[in-house]
């Protein structure tokens, strides 16, 4: 099992080094790359196939020292190890991520051909697969904080794939700071999870902490040590209020706005948020909640007015990860991870689709010129309806099902505690998801087109593409999940092998719900589908039918009035933008985050800078200057000193030596008898000072 | 009756010294200086079979002594060769004017 992992996490690592180093050389090295992919997938299915059938919820794990610093004198034993661990979660994830690059690298066969660094961009996928499956695999948190700024890089990479478009640049640049100001926070957190515990491991971070071992022993820090790792989520996820670099990444190729931004690297932020589900207490739940209730919201109100089709599709990317995130905060952490794979694969589905759509148009990204594509594009059409069924949450689709388990955890939370605020932003986002989606459907495949010169030049696009959409939007639907199409509690998914997560926080920590009841406890080992406590359980059940019934409603009255706008223009929007224009520029202009963030942050920083630049100039350089001059000063003064009192006593010894040999010269005479003389001369007188005899 | 005691021969032996001594610094002539030398060696043999006479040594003093006219004879026969050497590079032999090594 451990070395099909390590077989599956390192195959991308070497695709990357072949592609990139020989991708010069040898031009069909692409294919080398997507046959690496193919291998790739086939262990992930292996893997988790064998997991998920044979070893049931164990957790296979295996790790090695990697540096071993012995005892130090202020830190103690460090001694870092690293690790894969495999669980129900990881396979899945790791399925999701190798199926979803596999076939985006089909799809990008296609899709890039012509490009100047066409290798080079397989290359990139690699090396982004390699990193993303680092993430999934990884048994401590150090890894994972190590690959999660790998995936950050073969982000950057990739969204400034064009560079020689300055906004595609700009756009690499923004994700890869704002990425950063989260994972700062994600790295103080680790380092306050290792400063209490000494340790990175997940396993052993959680033992100590469920032993009622605190970071700095008190529940306050704990919390604050789980919202600074949410941090890091939050840059990853793109969640308010750092979102705004991932409607920019749209900037790269559309096949990579369908791998990294969204269906797996976004979705790495809620992955995080699951694996260390265990340690947030019930305030760090509730901020988290709040964030992803409020991106739900805010992109999703944006991605009504966007024209740009994968503008849409980006905002609509934030809010499906505020729902995750939100869910995760109420506690729905099964149906949270369930979204997170339904959403990748209907996601990439639209994205890709969307990609087929542009490069079918020639590169038209705006929905305003398109129109009627329906006839030029079906196979495109319908599987981009199919995927937008899905996310919109409509019956037979595995967004019903994953949307409406969400929704109700919800309900059933507002319910236990009262905060009714999660369930209505809930509802109110799903008739927004309704009405965006369709709006792009019917102004993109609908109605007359628009362009006729572009229409006319429309094609449906090859095999290679259609293919990986056909195959996406067929994941789109409820049987591979669940066999009954309404409740998916009673599929394989959710009742085998996503389980209800352990707790490792202190009771008096916990919302009421998650301390387990005694009817719960009762029911340990008898009942398969097991929620924190009865009392939770009896919740969601209870809201299980009001919530899917309430969201079908929402989503059908999204439709509807998407219909009414764009289909059969009963209403006028042109008009209804005149009336509420303060509210339809709010809602074009992005809620002015990016204005609002350029006039302070960056503005801020920009003034900072310039001010920490004339600190350095006046007061930095002045001390230096100031110190040059001293030197200076000293050294002639040193000089002089040299030049007149060493060299004068070094002269004078000289002086003082060439004298002295002046006067011995004298008795060098080289005559031999004068010697003799001088010898007897001094025998006789040391004959007078020693007359001892 | 004049007794000959160990003063006598000691008395003989530094007059003789005394008489090397001067001949050595005094003289002119390297073959002078050279007979200087050998009259100072004389008075050490002398003082050598003096005190192997008088002295309870056996016959060590005699023996030297005769080591001592051996080695006279071959330093006199080197030194001489060397005389007779500065005397063809400097056509001199007069020990005050043999002063080039000095500088």
């Amino acid at each position: 099992m451990i070395n099909i992992a390590i077989a599956v996490l390192f195959l991308p690592l070497i695709g990357f080094v072949v592609t990139v180093f020989l991708g010069s050389k040898i031009k069909q090295i692409y294919f080398f790359e997507n046959i690496i992919m193919f291998l790739s997938l086939a262990g992930a299915i292996i893997l988790a196939f064998f997991k998920l059938s044979s070893f049931g919820d164990t957790t296979i794990s295996s790790e090695f020292v990697w540096i071993d610093l012995g005892n130090t004198p202020l830190m103690g034993d460090i001694k870092i190890t690293l690790g894969i661990m495999l669980d129900n979660i990881a396979v899945m994830m790791i399925v999701v991520v190798m199926l979803i690059s596999f076939l985006v690298h089909i799809f990008s066969i296609e899709y890039m051909r012509g490009d100047p660094r066409y290798n080079r961009y397989f290359a990139y996928l690699g090396l982004f697969t390699f990193s993303m499956s680092g993430i999934v695999f990884t048994h401590n948190i150090l890894m994972m904080y190590i690959f999660w700024e790998l995936v950050g890089l073969s982000s950057y990479l990739l969204i400034g794939f064009w560079f020689e478009k300055k906004s595609a640049s700009d756009a690499a640049k923004k994700a890869f700071i704002v990425n950063r100001i989260g994972d700062v926070g994600m790295f103080i957190g680790i380092m306050m999870l290792y400063n209490a515990y000494h340790t990175f491991t997940f396993d052993e971070i959680f033992y100590q902490i469920s032993i009622g071992n605190l970071p700095f022993n008190s529940e306050f820090w704990l919390t604050v040590t789980g919202l600074l790792i949410f941090a890091g989520a939050i840059g990853k996820s793109a969640q308010v209020p750092l979102h705004v670099w991932l409607p920019d990444a749209m900037e790269g190729p559309t096949p990579v706005s369908a791998l990294i931004h969204a269906a797996t690297m976004v979705a790495a932020g809620v992955y995080l948020i699951v694996r260390i589900f265990g340690i947030f207490t019930a305030d760090a739940m509730l901020i988290i909640a709040l964030i992803g209730a409020l991106s739900a919201l805010i992109p999703a109100t944006i991605a009504l007015t966007q024209n740009d089709i994968k503008k849409v599709l980006a905002y609509s990317t934030i809010s499906q990860l505020g729902y995750m995130i939100m869910a995760l905060g109420v506690g729905a952490y099964t149906f949270a991870f369930f979204h997170l794979i339904t959403h990748a694969f209907f996601k990439a589905c639209l994205f890709l689709g969307s990609g087929s759509v542009i490069h079918g148009m020639h590169n038209e990204q705006d929905i305003q010129k398109m129109g009627g594509l329906r006839k030029k594009m079906p196979l495109t059409y319908y599987t981009f309806l199919i995927a937008s069924l899905a996310i919109s949450g409509i019956p037979l689709t595995s967004g019903f099902l994953s949307k409406d388990g969400i929704l109700a955890g919800t309900f059933a939370f507002a319910n236990l505690t009262g905060h009714w605020l999660f369930p209505i932003v809930g509802f109110f986002v799903a008739m927004l998801t309704a009405f965006y989606m369709f709006r792009v459907i019917i102004l993109t495949f609908h109605g007359e087109p628009k362009n006729r010169e572009k229409y006319e030049h429309a094609h449906e696009s090859k095999f290679v593409m259609v293919m990986p959409l056909v195959l996406l939007a067929g994941l789109s639907f409820f049987f591979w999940y669940t066999p009954n199409p309404v409740n998916p509690n009673d599929g394989w998914v959710l009742s085998e092998w996503i389980k209800a997560p352990e707790l490792y926080t202190p009771e008096s920590t916990r919302y009421d719900f998650m301390i387990p009841d005694e009817e719960y406890i009762s029911h340990i080992g008898t009942s398969s589908e097991m929620m924190y406590s009865e009392k939770y359980a009896e919740a969601l059940h209870a809201a299980h039918y009001p919530a899917m019934i309430l969201s079908l409603l929402m989503a059908g009255l999204g439709i509807l009035t998407a219909f009414l706008f764009y289909q059969w223009k009963k209403i006028s929007v042109d008009k209804l933008a005149e009336r509420f224009k303060a509210l339809y520029n709010w809602s074009l202009n992005k809620w002015h985050f990016d204005e609002l963030y350029d006039a302070t942050v960056v503005a801020g920083t920009v003034g900072f800078s310039r001010l920490l630049g004339a600190f350095d100039l006046k007061v930095i350089d002045g001390i230096v200057d100031g110190a040059a001059s001293v030197t200076r000063g000293f050294s002639s003064f040193i000089g002089k000193f040299d030049n007149i009192v060493v060299d004068g006593l070094v002269n004078f010894m000289a002086y003082l030596s060439g004298f002295i040999g002046l006067i011995f010269r004298r008795f060098q005479t080289g005559k031999v008898q004068t010697y003799l003389i001088f010898v007897l001369i001094s025998i006789v007188l040391l004959l007078f000072l020693f007359k001892s005899f | 009756m004049l007794n000959v005691g160990l003063t006598h021969f000691l008395v003989i032996s530094v007059t003789l010294f005394s008489f090397g001594m001067y001949g050595v610094i005094t003289r002119k002539n390297a073959v002078m200086v050279l007979m200087g030398v050998e009259l100072i060696l004389n008075s050490a043999n002398i003082n050598f079979i003096a005190f192997a006479k008088f002295g309870n040594y056996g016959l060590q003093g005699q023996i030297i002594a005769l080591f001592v006219i051996v080695l006279a004879a071959a330093e006199a026969a080197i030194a001489l060769a060397i005389v007779i050497n500065i005397y063809k590079t400097i056509t001199n032999i007069n020990v005050d004017e043999i002063d080039s090594l000095r500088d």
